[in-house]
């Protein structure tokens, strides 16, 4: 029992990045159709800029996560102008998109591996206090509170954000309809803006909460995310906020839970793909979609 | 011919990875031109390389039969995994296929025959840079046949507009699962020559990254035609040579310039390389129409 309890906080710690990074995924996929290749790159980007302002700048990581995460904001706006403002208009822009996002995640990974080398870093010792809390046999450090609370109080934030600000309903108007949004007199360009920022944000503080967690920081980090950020938002339903959410959690658990019940981690990601190909097949709207996904 | 012997010499490998990448290009190519966004066709090549490779190191399989055995496996796995997820679309259907090859990716790491994460190791070297090209040859021109032929038409209808297609009395599931299937036996083989090639082959190599290049080489390449992918596939597997060729040496700084050209391609060449090389001869002609506009996938 204990140890089905340590595996569940185990998995919720765990499913909450997922689900942070899948947001990001999902909201730009929600407003434009498009998937954003590069969102693990930002993700990457955002950790190690944390590192090296905690680092070089010396910052409290207090000063330093906020700064880094103001940055992979500014570097979503960069992706936003760069990589798909130039293909709105076309007609296969959900496929060119993907691929100019992918050239802007090589270009970003071949930033980073520049500016950062291709070490593995770590952050500086005694950044942080992290307490360690056991009740029983169940093991809690308050890093794992800390990192859980940050990402469901972003997540809830986003979602109020999303549902009661006059901003918010401006990006579900163009996710409707770009076309009517615009005849409504919405600064559309400004919205898309708005929501690459958002996203690429919340990217980053993922890349920074796993990078202080895990504390292993490459340039390659990001490429075991993208594939669960994939699976996660699929899981939940295209397009969908609370969909992404809760999409993470499970998908943590079900990782943390074929880890436990087989004892080895070799499995861990096939069950969790397996699950992913089986939604596809018997319910490909995901868990919370909105049942468009035979005509997307 | 001095010459060619010493430019063989130095270039050989790349002149043989182009032939392959050329031909998974093509796989894929055969998929989209039914408008089917597949992310599956590396995990096919996978198939292909790992079922070759075994039959040949365990079971002495003469070389042309085992290759023909990987592609055919390739082509029954993806006749299975067809049926169900080639209902899906766009998007869809393209997580579902890279669902099942992180899944091939990962069945290969865990089995023992396959020889886990360091790979299959000591596959006879028996593909040589003209049975590459000799596949090469017969695939485009078995495609540039198949494209004027009646599937050819059906499955350009289908990528055009898949129910008029439905409507006009075309058999789409029937069209789609060929292309499908046609796309894994093709990357089957490409799968198995890279095998016979390369003296190992490792599960890593035909992940989601891998997946992704066949995708870029042909949209940059451009899939109107069939030398498109070909292009495509020419181009990126040469340029990172070509850019240390140009004084370009720094790893990460070679990189970045991979990736603008791609953005500025992607960008400025909408419709694929290919396109705007036939342009010129195109425009001689009286009456043409304006430029076409490459469909949505």
């Amino acid at each position: 029992m204990a140890v089905l309890l340590q595996q569940l906080i185990n998995g919720l710690f765990i499913g909450s990045v997922y689900g942070l990074f899948a947001v990001g995924y999902t909201l730009v996929f929600g407003v434009l159709d498009i998937l954003n290749l590069a969102h693990a790159a930002i993700f990457t980007l955002g950790a190690l800029t944390a590192l090296w302002l905690t680092t070089a700048g010396a910052l409290s990581i207090w000063i330093a996560f906020p700064l880094a995460t103001l940055v992979s904001g500014a570097l979503g706006l960069v992706l936003d102008r760069v990589a798909f403002a130039p293909l709105r208009r076309r007609a296969d822009s959900n496929l060119s998109g993907l691929i100019s996002s992918i050239a802007m995640a090589i270009i970003f990974e071949s930033a980073a591996l520049g500016i950062f080398g291709a070490r593995t870093v770590r952050f500086p010792e005694g950044i942080f206090i992290n307490r360690v809390w056991r009740f029983g046999s169940v093991t809690v450090t308050s890093l794992q509170v800390e990192i859980v609370l940050t990402a469901l109080a972003l997540m809830l934030a986003l979602t109020a954000f999303v549902r009661h600000t006059r901003a918010g309903r401006a990006i579900r108007a163009v996710a409707e309809s770009e076309r009517t949004a615009r005849l409504l007199g919405i600064n559309v360009d400004g919205v898309i803006a708005l929501t690459f920022f958002i996203s690429s944000a919340l990217g980053g503080v993922a890349g920074i909460l796993y990078g202080l967690y895990f504390d292993a920081l490459a340039p390659d980090m990001g490429r075991s995310i993208e594939l669960k950020g994939l699976a996660v938002i699929v899981l939940g339903g295209m397009g969908s906020i609370p969909g992404a959410i809760l999409g993470g959690i499970a998908f943590g658990l079900s990782e943390v839970f074929t880890v436990a019940l087989t004892g080895t981690s070799n499995l861990r990601d096939a069950v969790a793909f397996s699950v992913l190909f089986a939604i596809l097949v018997l319910k490909p709207s995901g868990l919370l979609g909105r049942g468009r996904a035979r005509e997307a | 011919m001095e010459y060619l012997a010493q430019f063989y010499a130095v270039y050989g490998s790349l002149i043989n990875f182009i032939g392959i990448n050329a031909i998974l290009a093509l796989s894929l190519y055969v998929t989209l031109s039914a408008g089917q966004l597949s992310l599956g066709n590396a995990a096919f090549a996978g198939i292909g390389a790992y079922a070759s490779g075994i039959l040949t190191m365990n079971f002495n399989v003469p070389y042309p039969i085992s290759v023909a055995a990987g592609a055919g496996l390739s082509a029954i796995t993806a006749l299975v995994i067809g049926m169900p997820v080639l209902r899906m679309r766009g998007i869809f259907l393209a997580m579902a296929t890279l669902a099942f090859g992180e899944v091939v990716r990962i069945a290969a790491v865990n089995m023992d025959i396959t020889g886990g994460a360091q790979g299959l190791v000591g596959i006879p070297c028996k593909t040589t840079t003209y049975i590459i090209y000799g596949v090469l040859a017969a695939t485009t021109y078995f495609l540039a046949v198949l494209r004027g032929s009646k599937i050819g038409w059906s499955l350009a209808g289908i990528r055009e507009d898949e129910t008029a297609a439905m409507v006009m009395g075309i058999n789409t599931s029937y069209y789609k699962t060929l292309a499908f299937v046609l796309g894994a036996f093709i990357a089957g083989i490409a799968g198995a020559l890279y095998a016979h090639l390369n003296f190992i082959v490792t599960p890593g190599e035909f992940g989601f990254s891998a997946a992704v290049q066949l995708l870029v080489y042909n949209i940059v390449g451009g899939t109107q035609s069939v030398y498109g992918p070909i292009l495509g596939a020419f181009i990126l597997t040469a340029l990172p040579e070509a850019l240390r060729g140009a004084g370009v040496t720094a790893g990460s700084l070679r990189l970045g310039v991979n990736g603008v050209i791609l953005l500025l391609v992607i960008i400025y060449l909408p419709n694929g390389l290919i396109f705007y090389l036939s342009k010129k001869y195109l425009s001689k002609k009286a009456g043409r129409s304006g430029g076409t506009v490459q469909s949505e996938v």
